[in-house]
This record gives structure tokens, C-alpha cells and sequence, in this order.
């Protein structure tokens, strides 16, 4: 059984506007996503910006309510769960951030900042958490002596690396990590990926690992799905994905990682044009009107749903974007 | 003198800030030169002294806090670290231009598109309003944005983030600059409209035959774009090759490392990777020897750590910083 069950979950906000901000129309920022992660499995979601991929995300720890569609966690139905219901769930599902400057408080210490996961839990003695606070520190990868210090005394892979302890503190089984080495170094972030696979292997972590950057979800996840304006377009094996990507935005967005190798430099065929809005979104296959393919006006109407083309590689079928 | 094939060469570059706990060095001794009509990729991370280097070369540092306090800028045989600032401003877009990280902070938010762009023309060049008219028109469509008339009329918030860093290449390309600085152009862009924006710019480069200095911290990047590479560490250049030799036999520790510790799209998912351990020091405490001594996990000798490394060209075209640990 999947750890974390998400079926059809739809995440639609009212976009306000007049003198009486009625609701005039509907941003579907996720729009009929259907995933699952299992005990110890990694689920790459990739995607360009504007996908949707950090409000399903969100959706997912439940810091949005989800307008339609279900989330099951260990076979719990939590979609409509109340804040108080969620509160030993919270344990269990965690979040690590992009940028950790912005969500580590500024005015905590390290301690109060790893500390309040067991506070709000109401786990353990003040003695137990102090030592709980050196022992993250410690898995980690950071000195005792930073339980004393401030954010901003550490670089940006420190600072992650803290936000990861916090994710841990509780001994969650899900972490959603919403690029979570977008915003580090290069050298540093290697390391932090390396850390995350070792957190992974020890503590039996299951993760759903947001990014942008194909080859950084391919290198951490046993399975990608690819969004595109709210919906997955194609689910896959990782290396099923990279060898046979079927959809025509997963070949697009392959063909536009600049690889680190000068001999093999190539043409690329270009993708136009930006992800259209999802507020009034084209009809039918929105990748097909982007690329203004001549058999788009085939899928409007046309129900587009991901169809499995061999065991686990998973393809919305349209007329214009698959073969 | 200058060799004719270069149009830009520095020599030894010293940028210095005074802060209040004294001055640092961000820029320490830094040489290379920018072919003409080539690229040149300058990679390194963050606090490198990258920007640093091309805000020198732009004399776009802060004042009063930065200076440059050493060696020399020579752009087709002028010392631009001389000029004054009545001097820079007809140089600057005519002869060396700049594009940076973040369009939205770049142009100002409260002005269409059409009014920058013309401020731009303006700069260098009496126009009659019909006049800047179509050469706006005639730019954005040189950038690839479609309907321009319709988006001279529009706000910088109104365009998307590819459209924004399109709209910077055309006021950068006004006055076609023999030069252009790009710092970080795509690394606030998604990774299919930075394919867009670097073949953009690799085909203005190739029409009107410009140099382009490519600052990222991007290997892909470099690998895809540049002729040539400079490698850059703690306010030094510790590597500079020819791209393919920097990718195919890079001799510094340091370049190894960063090659080695990006995930690549062919390696074996969940495979740990080669991390280079520890962070960049912090620039007061920078030691006047080899600087990647202590991430390089190679025993040291006190020696190399208070003695610069000299920079020497180890075979045609190939430089590096030889610290006898990290050269080996």
C-alpha cells in the first residue's frame, strides 16, 4: 500500500476583482492530479514555473484545503481533516523549503528553531530536547556549538541543512521538499543532495522532491512526474522517463538542460513562448496550443487522462503531444 | 602591446571594498582576456568575486565603498579603470554593455517598456520620436517578442520573466556594443526559456559579431555557450582553458571538484555524488596561499598556505593557479 495517496486533487483559487471582489474568475492552479509515494520511495515532480508544482505540494501538507479530489495518508482520508485532527499527522508529513533564509525565523536561535517541533507535539523534558537539538545537529552535519547561534550566522547550506533538521525532528515518514537546492551552490549542493539520500536510506524517508531541474529530480527520485499547467502530463521510472519520454513537453524539457559536456553540444529544437496562465487556460491539450501544433483543435473536448503504455510509465494521451 | 585579436584584457585586477571592519579584497590579482567575437564564460560560486570583476570592468562598483585598487582594464587599448565619468557615460552601451540576473529589479518598474527603450536610443543618439518609434520596434523584434508595438505600451510587470530579460537584451543592444557583459542572465529563468535566451544571444553574437563576457555559476552553461573558460575561487582565478579542455582535463582541484559534484542527466539515480566538503571561506579570512586548501582534503604544507601559488601556462592556452597540492 502507498504511503501517501493522492487522487484527483484539484486546488482551484477565486481570482477577486471589482468593487466587491467577487470572485470573476478561477485561477485551477492544480486541476485533476493523481499521485502516489511509497514507504522509503522518492517522487520526483518537475515542472516550469507557474506549473502548479509548489501548490500541490502545499496542498499536500494540507497547508491549503483542497477544493476538490482526495489525499489519503497511510489509508487516512485527510482532505478534509480539521487543523486539530491534522496535528499527529503533522508528525508524519513534513516540508523542507527553497529558501532557508526565509523560513527559519530570525530571531530564534538554532535550539528554539528545533525545539518547537517538540514543543507543539508536547514530546519530551527540557533535558530530553536539548539533547534530541545536539543529536540532530549532529545527523545533519553541523557542530553542537550552532544550537547557540542565529540563522543568519550560517552560509546557505548550513542554513538548509537546518531546515532539514527540523523536517527530521519529529521522525516524519513524508517530507515534501519543494527545491530544496535551487537556491545553493553548486559544491554545497551536492552535499545536501548527498545528505538527503543518506537521511533517506536510514530513517526509511519517503520524499516528494519539487524541483525545476530535470537532471537534479532524475538524480534523487525512483519516479518523475512531469506538470504542465496543473496536470501531470507523464509519470515514469526515472530512467524510463530520461531513455523513452513519450510526451512531448517531457521531450522538450529534456532537450533544454544545458549539459556539462562541450562535445556534446547540439541543436536544440526551442520551445516558445511561456506556460500560458492557468487562469482561463486553452482548451483541450494546453502543451499542443503552446506549440501551436496542427492537430491541437483534435483534442478540444477530447477527455485527457494519463494512460498507462507499459508497466509504471504513465502518458497523457493526446493527439498532438504523443506519438 | 595588446594583441589585436583581444578586445579586452585584465591585467591583475585588485577590487577592494572598504567596509567597517576594514577592507577586503574581493578581487584579488585576477587576469584574462575576451577575444573578439568569442565568449568568454566566468564560473565560480557565489562570493567569488565574479561580479565583482565584471562591475570593475564596468566601473559599476558601489561608491564610495568599492574601488579598484590595482592592475588594469585595457578595452581595445584604453585603460578603463582611468576614465572619467564623463568619459564612461559615452562609453558605456556604445562600447561595452550589460545585462544582469534579475530584469524585474533591473528595469524600472513604474515606466513602459517603450519609454526605457527610448532612454536608451536617446543616450547616443538624436531622434525624432517616429524615429525611436521603429527602432524600438525594429529591436524588440531582433529579441524575438512578438506583437512589439503592443508591448512598448506595457510595464515591466506585465511581461513574463523570458520577456523581461528580452526586453534588457534590446536596450543592451542599442547602440551595438563591441561588448557585452552578461551576469548571470538566465539563472532567474526556467530551464526552457534560458535555452531560448542563450541561443538568442548566441545569434546576436554571430549577426553583429560581439564579444560576450558570460558570467554563471552554471557548468551546462558554459559548456553550451563559451569559447573559453575562467575558473574562479575566493577573489582568484585558479583555471583558465579552452572549454573543451576545461571539461576534458581539468588540472585544478578545485575545477575537478565542481565537475564532478554536479548531478548529471545520465548518472544512476540515488547514487551519492562527489560533494567538495566545507564551504567558501569567508573573504576576511582568506589566506594569502592556496585557497581551496582546506576543502581540497590534501594535507597542505604551511608553505603553501601563506605563498601565492604562482599562475603559469601549463600547456598552450591552459593557465592554472599552481599550488603544487592542488596541481598535481
Amino acid at each position: 500500500m502507498s504511503l501517501l495517496n493522492v487522487e484527483n486533487l484539484k486546488m482551484h483559487f477565486p481570482v477577486r476583482g471589482g468593487i466587491l471582489m467577487r470572485a470573476l474568475k478561477t485561477c485551477k492552479a492544480v486541476d485533476g492530479v493523481s499521485i502516489s509515494v511509497s514507504q522509503g520511495e522518492t517522487l520526483g515532480l518537475v515542472g516550469e514555473s507557474g506549473c502548479g508544482k509548489t501548490t500541490l505540494g502545499k496542498a499536500i501538507v494540507r497547508l491549503y484545503q483542497p477544493t476538490d479530489g482526495k489525499l489519503q495518508f497511510e489509508g487516512q482520508d485527510i482532505t478534509h481533516s480539521s487543523q486539530r485532527a491534522l496535528r499527529p499527522i503533522r508528525r508524519d508529513i513534513q516540508m523542507i523549503f527553497q529558501d532557508p533564509a526565509e523560513s527559519l525565523n530570525p530571531r530564534l536561535t538554532v535550539r528554539d528553531i528545533l525545539e518547537e517541533p517538540f514543543l507543539v507535539q508536547k514530546q519530551g523534558t527540557t533535558a530530553e530536547r536539548r539533547q534530541w537539538v545536539g543529536e540532530l545537529l549532529d545527523k545533519v552535519g553541523l557542530a553542537s556549538t550552532a544550537a547557540d547561534r542565529f540563522p543568519f550566522e550560517f552560509s546557505g547550506g548550513q542554513r538548509q541543512r537546518i531546515g532539514i533538521a527540523r523536517a527530521i525532528a519529529l521522525k516524519p515518514k513524508l517530507i515534501v521538499c519543494d527545491e530544496p537546492v535551487s537556491a545553493l551552490d553548486v559544491s554545497v549542493q551536492s552535499q545536501v543532495l548527498n545528505l538527503m539520500l543518506d537521511l533517506q536510506r536510514e530513517m526509511g524517508l519517503s520524499y516528494l522532491f519539487i524541483a525545476h531541474g530535470l537532471s537534479v529530480v532524475k538524480h534523487m527520485s525512483d519516479r518523475v512526474a512531469v506538470m504542465y499547467l496543473g496536470k501531470i502530463v507523464e509519470l515514469a521510472p526515472s530512467e524510463e522517463l530520461y531513455h523513452n519520454p513519450r510526451h512531448a513537453y517531457t521531450k522538450a524539457l529534456l532537450d533544454a538542460i544545458p549539459v556539462p559536456d562541450p562535445s556534446k553540444r547540439r541543436a536544440r529544437r526551442l520551445l516558445s513562448g511561456d506556460v500560458p496562465s492557468p487562469i482561463d487556460p486553452p482548451k483541450g491539450c494546453a502543451f499542443g496550443h503552446r506549440m501551436k501544433h496542427p492537430k491541437w483543435e483534435q483534442s478540444v473536448g477530447m477527455e485527457l487522462k494519463l494512460e498507462e503504455i507499459s508497466p509504471g510509465h504513465w502518458v497523457q494521451k493526446c493527439p498532438c503531444c504523443v506519438d | 602591446m595588446s594583441a589585436p585579436e583581444n578586445i579586452l584584457e585584465v591585467k591583475d585586477l585588485v577590487t577592494v571594498f572598504d567596509t567597517d571592519a576594514g577592507r577586503v579584497t574581493a578581487v584579488d590579482g585576477v587576469r584574462f582576456e575576451v577575444k573578439r567575437g568569442k565568449t568568454l564564460g566566468l564560473v565560480g560560486e557565489s562570493g567569488c568575486g565574479k561580479s565583482v570583476t565584471a562591475f570593475s570592468i564596468n566601473r559599476l562598483l558601489p561608491q564610495p565603498h568599492g574601488k579598484i585598487a590595482g592592475g588594469s582594464i585595457s578595452f581595445e587599448g584604453r585603460n578603463l579603470a582611468e576614465l572619467s565619468v564623463e568619459e564612461l557615460r559615452k562609453f558605456r552601451g556604445r562600447e561595452i554593455s550589460m545585462i544582469f540576473q534579475e530584469p524585474m529589479t533591473a528595469l524600472n518598474p513604474v515606466q513602459t517598456v517603450g519609454k526605457q527603450l527610448a532612454e536608451a536610443i536617446l543616450l547616443h543618439q538624436k531622434s525624432s520620436s517616429r524615429e525611436i518609434l521603429q527602432r524600438s520596434i525594429e529591436l524588440l523584434t531582433k529579441v524575438r517578442i512578438p506583437s512589439p508595438e503592443v508591448r512598448l505600451q506595457e510595464y515591466p510587470h506585465q511581461l513574463s520573466g523570458g520577456m523581461r530579460q528580452r526586453v534588457m537584451i534590446a536596450m543592451a543592444l542599442v547602440h551595438k556594443p563591441k561588448l557585452l557583459i552578461a551576469d548571470e542572465p538566465t539563472t532567474a529563468l526556467d530551464v526552457t526559456v534560458q535555452a531560448q535566451i542563450l541561443d538568442l544571444i548566441n545569434s546576436l553574437q554571430t549577426e553583429m559579431g560581439m564579444s560576450v563576457l558570460l558570467i554563471t555559476h552554471d557548468l551546462g552553461v558554459i559548456a553550451e555557450t563559451c569559447d573559453e573558460v575562467v575558473v574562479m575561487y575566493a577573489g582568484r582565478v585558479v583555471e583558465r582553458a579552452p572549454v573543451a579542455e576545461i571539461f576534458s582535463s581539468p588540472r585544478h582541484a578545485y575545477t575537478q571538484g565542481l565537475l564532478q559534484s554536479i548531478p548529471k542527466i545520465e548518472s544512476v539515480p540515488k547514487s551519492r555524488l562527489k560533494a567538495i566538503p566545507g564551504s567558501v571561506p569567508p573573504i576576511e579570512t582568506l589566506l594569502p596561499g592556496c585557497r581551496f586548501a582546506e576543502r581540497s582534503g590534501r594535507p597542505h604544507l604551511p608553505e603553501h598556505l601563506n605563498q601565492r601559488p604562482p599562475f603559469i601556462e601549463i600547456s598552450p592556452q591552459h593557465w592554472v593557479e599552481q599550488c603544487p597540492v592542488c596541481v598535481a
